[in-house]
């Protein structure tokens, strides 16, 4: 059974192995599948989810994005924990 | 008068674009309707399909094919009894070589190790499993499959152990919704990602043994407690899906988000169908990806354009404010219980035949179940995202 995951500036996130990220050529959009679920991603949560690989940290992926986006740090990090911690406690994010 | 009766003819239907309806987002696509099991809900068709008319593996490669062109997410491979087909690795294969998600939704009973490991090597990625009850009696009994459920838990072990993510869909009922602490339980023991609890529906078999099947509402309101508590206590550890009985719901649920606006059922001939249940609607005409492209059939069959958006509404759910919400309810329902697809699903508490309907359901709630009337095969559980 699997335990609860706290989302961190130092959890590395991952896909489970049954969740693909994808990009629908058709439909030109990136989106989440898993068993009988679809979520439909904003621009912010593509981005970051294309950081998502189970090797960079948060905080790494925070960082990176306050690069791309000149913006501080701490507020990219709260959205990115923020938008993990939704992911996986749906159980579209593990560690 | 013959061009007189043509240009009044059938006024011509609106069309998917027309109606500002997308591509589709998933498949269905019943691979066979033959099946071991002989569950006396099962919605598939009473007239089954044999092995003959079945779509052959190329046709189906090239309905994938369609699917993924037109942008559908994801593909439910389903029955009957899908494992059935022994080109179903070929088709999962081509699934994962044109990106479309797999899903498989089976009885389970006909698999084995080695078949798993190869469905998952293919790309398979994620598998559905029915069960009846949680003990073996009462599982055989209801399945009409002896041995079947103790198989299932086997089959559920070998799915684990190939990694891929299991679903446990059990369908509740009054004979087995006390057992529902049960289910959730064997879903965790049986470490599955997901748990689908649904109620049976009423159309096909399901209505012929609807006095058998229907819950009281004490016992709904039971579950839905227990229910609710296990959504908290196994939060991020089971995804508790569940759907409550239309009978015992204000309105009726929102059917796939509406009639042909999101997905698509095929059958194993290869018709096209709005939903699993739609070939109970006796007037609707299908068309075939024989004949006809998926695309064409998506966006102008007649079987689609019907029911789809607001017009065709009578009252009281022309003037309702929550028609672009349920769409009316299901049409299949309406069909079954009232004889015509049109009207408003009596489980809607708006419709005016709701009270009737309602009453003699809980009436039969009331009373001892009487036996079932089997089908002679077909195990099928349909509820697609
Ligand atoms: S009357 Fe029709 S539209 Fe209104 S809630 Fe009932 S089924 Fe839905
Ligand atoms: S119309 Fe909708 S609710 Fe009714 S049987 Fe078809 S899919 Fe199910």
């Amino acid at each position: 059974m699997k335990d609860i995951l706290k989302i961190n500036e130092s959890v590395k996130p991952k896909f489970p192995k049954h969740v693909r990220f994808r990009h629908n050529k058709a439909r030109d959009e990136w989106v989440i599948l898993a068993p009988e679920r679809l979520v439909k991603l904003d621009p912010v949560a593509v981005e970051i989810l294309k950081l998502v690989d189970g090797k960079v940290s948060v905080g790494e992926i925070s960082t990176d994005l306050s690069k791309k986006f000149n913006a501080p740090k701490e507020v990219i990090m709260k959205d990115v924990i923020e938008m993990l911690q939704e992911l996986s406690d749906k159980g579209f994010i593990e560690e | 008068m013959k061009s007189d009766e043509l240009k009044s003819g059938p006024k011509q239907l609106k069309t998917a674009s027309e109606h500002g309806i997308q591509a589709p987002l998933a498949l269905l696509a019943e691979l066979s309707h033959r099946c071991p099991l002989q569950c006396p809900y099962c919605s598939n068709p009473v007239q089954l399909e044999k092995k003959t008319g079945e779509l052959t593996t190329d046709e189906w490669k090239s309905v994938i094919d369609q699917a993924v062109d037109m942008g559908m997410h994801q593909i439910h491979l389903s029955g009957g009894e899908p494992t059935v087909r022994h080109d179903l690795e070929d088709i999962v294969e081509h699934c994962t070589v044109k990106g479309l998600y797999s899903n498989l939704i089976t009885s389970g009973v006909l698999l084995n190790p080695d078949r798993l490991k190869k469905l998952e090597k293919l790309g398979l990625e994620h598998v559905q499993l029915s069960f009846q009850d949680t003990d073996n009696e009462n599982a055989d009994r209801i399945g009409g499959y002896k041995g079947g459920h103790a198989k299932k838990l086997e089959v559920a072990k070998w799915v684990r152990e190939v990694e891929l993510p299991l679903t446990c869909n059990c369908v509740v009922h009054r004979q087995n919704i006390d057992n529902l602490e049960n289910f959730i339980q064997m879903a965790l023991d049986l470490d599955a990602e997901r748990v689908e609890i649904a109620q049976v529906q009423y159309y096909g078999w399901a209505l012929k043994n609807r006095a058998a099947f229907i819950p009281t509402p004490e016992q709904l309101d039971h579950a839905t407690e227990i229910v609710e508590k296990a959504r908290i206590d196994l939060k991020g550890k089971l995804v508790i899906d569940y759907v409550i009985p239309d009978y015992y719901a204000k309105h009726p649920k929102n059917c796939m988000g509406g009639w042909g606006r999101r997905f698509l059922n095929m059958n194993p001939k290869g018709e096209v169908l709005p939903c699993h249940a739609a070939e109970t609607i006796p007037h609707l005409k299908f068309d075939n990806v024989r004949e006809k492209s998926l695309k064409w059939i998506w966006e102008n069959s007649e079987a689609f354009n019907l029911y789809r958006g607001t017009d065709w509404m009578p009252d009281p759910c022309k003037s309702c404010d929550r028609k672009e919400i349920d769409w009316g309810g299901c049409r299949c329902q309406a069909m079954a219980l009232t004889g015509d697809a049109k009207n408003t699903d009596p489980a809607c508490s708006i419709s005016p035949l709701h009270k009737e309907i309602f009453a003699m359901a809980a009436e039969e709630a009331r009373h001892a179940p009487p036996e079932f009337i089997y089908r002679r095969y077909g195990v099928r559980f349909n509820s697609p995202i």
